[in-house]
């Protein structure tokens, strides 16, 4: 085998480990809501090909309100599913969209585009 | 197409963000319409109006007091309504939220408004960039003239190597003129304008999720045009650098514009298809009329609907549509409300009987009260509930959801070992055959079509279930529906009219009293009963014109009858324990009350001066639809059972005449859960169909709830699925839209994996050592744009489905 061929190989599969270890294994950063002055814990997520920040970790039994600000138009991300909670919201385009959610439970909970591509995480702890 | 009809004066739309293409505009005001209680003065107005304009967040407030409202336009990112309300409470007036939240019309309209803008936007950019495409095509056709060793390189793509190469003798014939210069530069410039412009958000997403660990359908193919796009420039600059390592310098110009041309065609397509699945709920949300014609200070005045108060009088000529819910006062006439409750027939409205906005006049002018408006009302609350059902997730869906996670790395690693196993085994050009089958996977495996193949169906089917009038909660419903093999009918109600009427009037031969006599006395000492038996009673007294005696004495028998005095006459009106009590003597009926019982009827004895004086007969018949459906239901493979507090015997007769062999008699409230449970634990899928107020809780054990005739909150809450219309064909109808509807989810899924299952390793090359076939990224590209339009149109195929 080539020298050429040789750097392709290694260089494929260093490319393989990376992408796996980046998508799946690579810890992300998680956000804590902050809490307003009537004890309302708020998140504000700007959705922009995502979900940023991704992962959000609340306190349960505490009303949740998420502010998404979707600064894109087209694409997947016009509806936002939290399928545990059985919410689904339309985000217009350019625009601050609230939604409310009190968790009773603990646990992880994902929240998804319309087509499930884009997803987020909330984490509910005691 | 504007199909953005102004349904009512919406008080989102004073919106300071635009939604400017581009722009980061994201100051938000709304408006809350909050009506005030206890205002008598310009005082009160004043002061109430002070104190919102004085609360943060409040850009403007104004307090009406002839209408007794405030109108309050505010900062949502600050306030919120309840914060306003609890405002104007420290003022002392009293303040409470009507119409909190119109959201269901409001949003539905937004995304609708979107999706248009979506698909127009998709539209345009993919006709540029496929003109492009066959521009840039035109102008590389010299290049396959030119010699293996010219710096610039052949075209590498073989669909477009083909296609140029078919082309090329016509082209050097009809355009010589084109062969005299090199027109890469050309090439390379229109690829980069189809990239930056037309498809330049899937690389700005792609991006986007790449800084926080995602990946979707962006990414495959920004990934994917944009290593074919770097490859051809650095092809194109530094040729020399190929032919050095005896690789040819290749170009994908064209190739990256048709794949981008081609995903922009199925995406448009795909978002055509998508408006379509919402149709019948856009069809809905425009059964919303703009104006209603009320009165006010004595005339009448054309006002925004969403202007009408609570008690307004409202007035209703012949062909107009019924703004607001209501209820008649005057005047008589035939409703449409086929597109509501799914009844063909109209329905004739007397004073007293209820409407539903939003369904048409037929014949007559009316007046009526508006009761329920904005978001309490029927309609909106249908839309609502669609909305929800069609955001519902199936749990059928959740392999797919969990494939389409993962999916996009998975498939970046895949490209890479496809690119290192045939830049290792090729023979020739392999780096060029290693390029293309890498780009290839890449392009083909879109999960598009996984993550459309349920939802899309699910929202076909709700809104197709909503035309006729069955409002299917979500996905889940849907799929369970699709699953029942036990259907659990409540009689009374259900499957009879839940009314119970006079059949028979028996004088016992050899007394002085006729049929007449009888049904007048009975009636005459009923009137005063509060009983369903004693109002059948009187309702047939009236029916047949007969004048009520006043009775001077009446008494009810708990559990017995009644009894009482009229016209000097002693009566007694009840069962056998009444008549045991004043020792009346049955004998003389006895054939006739096994008869009756037979039938299905309760038949009371009457008693006169402690003389069996004949018999009454009372039953609830069954509705004219009820027979047929049942039939229908056992066709279908069900078994059907029915549910009644009523004796074994009357039981068994109703249930001979709809049709039904299984019965389960006296059982009360609680035991119909019970009934529920023993059959779901003898692995039952159960369906339970009542009229969902005093059947709540064994709609909400069973399976699959059907509340019937109601649009009730209490029905929507505890059932699965609310039938708008009063009787069983919906129950039929419903099962099979739900088992049909199952069976598109499963074809799409089925497809979706396929194609990536397929599509994949064709697309790797796994052909070509047997047969020499290697996809092209252009094609890859088509296949991919088929997959999710193919499963969109296969779920809308629902929409045709016979179900009736
Ligand atoms: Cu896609």
């Amino acid at each position: 085998m080539s020298m050429m061929e040789w750097i392709v190989i290694i260089g494929g599969i260093a490319a393989m480990i990376w992408i796996n270890w980046y998508f799946f294994l690579a810890r992300q950063p998680v956000s804590n809501a902050g809490i307003d002055g009537e004890g309302v814990q708020e998140v504000a997520i700007v959705v922009e090909g995502g979900y940023h920040p991704a992962v959000v970790s609340v306190k349960r039994d505490r009303p949740v309100r998420f502010v998404f600000d979707r600064r894109e138009r087209s694409g997947c991300s016009e509806e936002i599913v939290f399928p545990g909670f059985g919410v689904r919201k339309f985000l217009p385009a350019f625009r601050k969209t609230r939604l409310e959610l009190a968790p009773a439970q603990t646990g992880n909970f994902e929240f998804t585009c319309g087509m499930s591509m884009l997803r987020g995480r909330l984490i509910v702890q005691d | 197409m504007p199909t953005t009809i102004p349904l009512m004066v919406r008080e989102k739309r004073n919106l300071t963000g635009t939604a400017e293409y581009g722009t980061n505009a994201a100051t938000t005001s709304e408006k809350v319409m909050i009506p005030v209680k206890g205002m008598t003065c310009a005082a009160c107005q004043a002061r109430v109006q002070r104190a919102l304009q004085a609360t943060p967040g409040v850009l403007d407030a104004s307090v009406n007091l002839m209408l007794k409202n405030a109108a309050v336009t505010y900062d949502p990112m600050v306030t919120s309504p309840m914060v306003l309300v609890e405002a104007i409470h420290e003022t002392g007036y009293g303040a409470e939220l009507v119409a909190q939240d119109q959201s269901a019309f409001d949003e539905q309209e937004a995304q609708d408004r979107a999706q248009e803008e979506d698909y127009r936007e998709l539209r345009h950019k993919a006709l540029w960039s496929g003109s492009i495409g066959l521009l840039a095509m035109t102008l590389s056709m010299p290049l396959m003239g030119a010699a293996e060793a010219d710096v610039h390189g052949p075209v590498a793509d073989p669909f477009m190597r083909w296609v140029m190469e078919s082309m090329t003798p016509t082209i050097r014939a009809v355009a010589p003129w084109l062969y005299t210069f090199t027109p890469w530069v050309l090439s390379y410039a229109l690829t980069l304008l189809v990239m930056g412009w037309a498809g330049r958000h899937f690389y700005v997403r792609a991006w986007s999720a790449f800084r926080h660990h995602s990946a979707d359908m962006n990414t495959l193919i920004a990934v994917g045009t944009g290593a074919a796009f770097l490859y051809s420039v650095l092809a194109t600059v530094a040729p020399k650098f190929f032919l050095n390592r005896g690789v040819l310098p290749d170009l994908y110009y064209e190739a990256v514009v048709m794949i981008i041309a081609l995903i922009l065609t199925g995406n448009a397509l795909e978002a055509r298809a998508k408006r379509q699945t919402s149709a019948a709920l856009r069809r809905l949300v425009e059964l919303q009329p703009n104006t209603a014609r009320v009165v006010r200070a004595g005339a009448e005045v054309d006002i925004p609907v969403n202007d009408v108060q609570s008690e307004e009088i409202v007035i209703v000529r012949p062909g107009e549509r019924i703004p607001v819910d209501g209820a008649i006062i005057s005047g008589t006439s035939a409703v449409d409300e086929s597109m509501v409750t799914g009844e063909s027939l109209p329905v004739e409205k007397q004073p007293g009987d209820r409407l539903i906005g939003g369904t048409i006049n037929r014949t007559g002018a009316f007046r009526y009260r508006a009761t329920t408006l904005g978001s309490d009302s029927v309609l909106a609350h249908i839309v609502k509930l669609m909305r929800d059902a069609q955001g519902s997730r199936a749990p059928i869906q959740r392999l797919a959801d969990q494939v389409s996670g993962i999916f996009v790395p998975i498939v970046l690693s895949l490209a890479i070992a496809t690119f290192v196993i045939w830049f290792v085994t090729a023979d020739q050009a392999p780096a060029m055959r290693a390029f293309a089958a890498a780009v290839a996977v890449l392009i083909i495996a879109c999960p598009c079509a996984m993550g459309l193949a349920v939802p899309t169906a699910v929202m076909v089917a709700t809104g197709k279930g909503a035309e006729g009038g069955i409002l299917i909660k979500g996905g889940e419903s849907l799929q369970r529906a699709g699953q029942i093999n036990t259907v659990v009918l409540d009689k009374t109600g259900t499957i009879t009219e839940g009314r119970p009427t006079v059949t028979d009037v028996v004088p016992v031969l050899g007394t002085e009293w006729s049929e007449t006599d009888l049904v007048r006395l009975v009636a005459s000492i009923e009137a005063s009963s509060e009983h369903p038996l004693a109002e059948a009673i009187v309702r047939y007294a009236n029916e047949q014109s007969l004048p009520l005696a006043t009775a001077d004495s009446f008494q009810s028998v708990t559990g017995r009858g009644a009894t009482g005095m009229v016209d000097g006459a002693a009566l007694a009106v009840g069962n056998e324990a009444l008549m045991a009590d004043y020792a009346v003597d049955l004998t003389a009926v006895k054939e006739e009350v096994e008869r009756l019982a037979g039938e299905g009827k309760t038949p009371m004895y009457i008693a006169i001066n402690g003389k069996l004086a004949g018999l009454i007969a009372v039953a609830d018949p069954i509705k004219p639809t009820s027979r047929d459906a049942v039939q229908r239901l056992n066709r279908l493979g069900l078994t059907v059972v029915m549910l009644t507090g009523d004796h074994q015997r009357t039981a068994e007769a109703i249930a001979r005449k709809a049709g039904i062999d299984r019965v389960v008699a006296g059982v009360l409230p609680d035991g119909k859960v019970v009934e529920v449970r023993r059959r779901q634990q003898a692995g039952e899928v159960v369906a339970m169909v009542g009229d969902g107020i005093n059947d709540a809780p064994a709609l909400a054990q069973a399976d699959v709830g059907f509340a019937i005739g109601t649009g009730t909150d209490i029905a929507l809450e505890a059932s699965d699925v609310t039938l708008m219309r009063n009787d069983l064909p919906g129950v039929v109808s419903a099962i099979l839209l739900a088992r049909r509807t199952m069976r598109t989810m499963k074809q799409n899924l089925v497809w979706a994996f396929v194609y990536n299952v397929v599509g994949i390793p064709v697309a790797a090359g796994i052909l070509y050592p047997a047969f020499g076939i290697l996809l092209s990224p252009i094609l890859a590209g088509a296949a991919m744009a088929f997959s999710s339009v193919s499963v969109v149109t296969n779920s809308l195929r629902l929409r045709r489905a016979r179900v009736a």
